[in-house]
């Protein structure tokens, strides 16, 4: 029941793009056709749930810890050691990819460089280390399974964001749009109106 | 006076925001408000401005292979300080501005300053770039912040301007998204018009 809450909470009511904020950039890039959106949506949610599980386990057993009989506490290094994490997990997943699994490299390995700069990633490891969440429960810290079905479940968010505004962009693209509306305005306006759309969620988790 | 020219161009030409589309998310997030946009504006521009001058002081000794966890390295650790200082001398900004703080770190202006300027150019011209595309992107956040704030809320720089209620939708996501969009629209109308005359 509670995972039931957190992935609904993650897809529809706090979507990465449409009220987070996170991901624009791929979200405004690789949205021209659906195809590649849906490409793009997937690579993203394996690494995600891959670097928030690693995240998780480097916030709590390495940053927070005793060493040698000392009890430490160094979270202030979180975002130089996140980043590296996430830096060298991208790249060791796609050499591994292009190894064990040609087929799913061909489809997923153009997107995957492009995810170590997708601010979502580092942001929802961040996130599930510092913020307290409810999910029909009592406030507290998510525990390591919470935490990886939150950050795969906030990708499956992004997916759906992305595929439907492909969608509306691969119409679009026959319109006659007028000039000055050319490219990126058209393209935040319509995200605007599919934000409007994902307001009618608000409220049905907390 | 060259410095200067190479200041105001990151300002106009190469606005981040409006011209080049980038660092999107901190840009729609934290603009709900005029002092909230100018601040996250700022902590950004001492990140790029101090990393831009750091990697063009190390680019000749990193080996090219490796320059782009490098540059992630000093970036992270200039966004590190930031924070600190955010968050002994603005805590209640830091506070609002949240989780966009550490995420500097991937936004993609201040990695695209260095592998497109700083790692090429003397250490005083890549300051002098990273205070303009600063400047430039803390403009648009703030102009951003202004706009949305006035129709939000009615009131500028957190000063009521009417005693009546804005329009929330505004403040909310699906506002940020819209008026970055029309604010878009306006610079093209205008920087189309301003070739047509030409």
């Amino acid at each position: 029941m509670q995972y039931l809450f957190i992935i609904i909470s993650a897809v529809f009511v706090n979507n990465v793009i449409l009220s987070q904020f996170l991901g624009i950039c791929p979200f405004l890039g690789v949205s021209k056709k659906i195809s590649t959106a849906v490409g793009m949506s997937a690579a993203l949610c394996f690494v995600m749930g891959l670097s928030t599980l690693v995240t998780y386990l480097i916030q709590y057993h390495i940053l927070i810890n005793t060493w040698f009989g000392q009890q430490i506490d160094i979270t202030f290094m979180q975002t130089i050691v996140f980043i590296l994490v996430i830096a060298a997990l991208v790249q060791m997943v796609e050499i591994i990819l292009k190894k064990i699994n040609p087929v799913l490299y061909q489809a997923l390995g153009i997107y995957l460089p492009l995810i170590t700069t997708n601010c979502a990633v580092l942001g929802v490891a961040i996130i599930v280390v510092t913020k307290e969440f409810t999910f029909g429960a009592a406030p507290h810290m998510l525990n390591l399974a919470e935490s990886v079905v939150y950050a795969m479940a906030l990708a499956l968010g992004f997916g759906v964001a992305i595929t439907l505004f492909s969608g509306i962009r691969e119409q679009m693209e026959l319109n006659d749009v007028p000039k000055a509306f050319r490219g990126t305005p058209i393209a935040l306006i319509t995200a605007g109106m599919l934000a409007l759309a994902f307001m009618g969620f608000s409220g049905m988790v907390k | 006076m060259n410095k200067f020219k190479l200041i105001l161009q990151g300002i106009i030409k190469n606005n981040p925001t409006f011209v080049h589309v980038l660092g999107m998310c901190p840009t729609l997030a934290t603009s709900t408000s005029a002092l909230n946009g100018m601040g996250m504006g700022l902590a950004t521009m001492i990140v790029l401005a101090c990393s831009n001058m750091g990697i063009s002081a190390l680019a000749p000794h990193i080996p090219d292979k490796v320059r782009i966890p490098c540059y992630i390295v000093v970036i992270a650790a200039f966004v590190t300080v930031v924070q600190f200082l955010m968050q002994a001398y603005t805590p209640a900004l830091y506070k609002t501005l949240g989780i966009y703080v550490p995420l500097i770190v991937v936004n993609c202006i201040v990695l695209g300053r260095a592998e497109a300027y700083a790692n090429k150019n003397t250490v005083i011209d890549s300051l002098c770039d990273g205070v303009g595309v600063g400047l430039g992107f803390t403009l648009s956040l703030t102009c951003i912040g202004i706009v949305r704030e006035f129709l939000g809320s009615l009131s500028f720089m957190n000063m009521k301007l009417f005693d009546a209620d804005g329009m929330l939708i505004f403040i909310l996501p699906a506002g940020a998204f819209i008026v970055l969009g029309y604010l878009m629209v306006l610079f093209n109308s205008v920087k189309n018009g301003k070739k047509a005359n030409a």
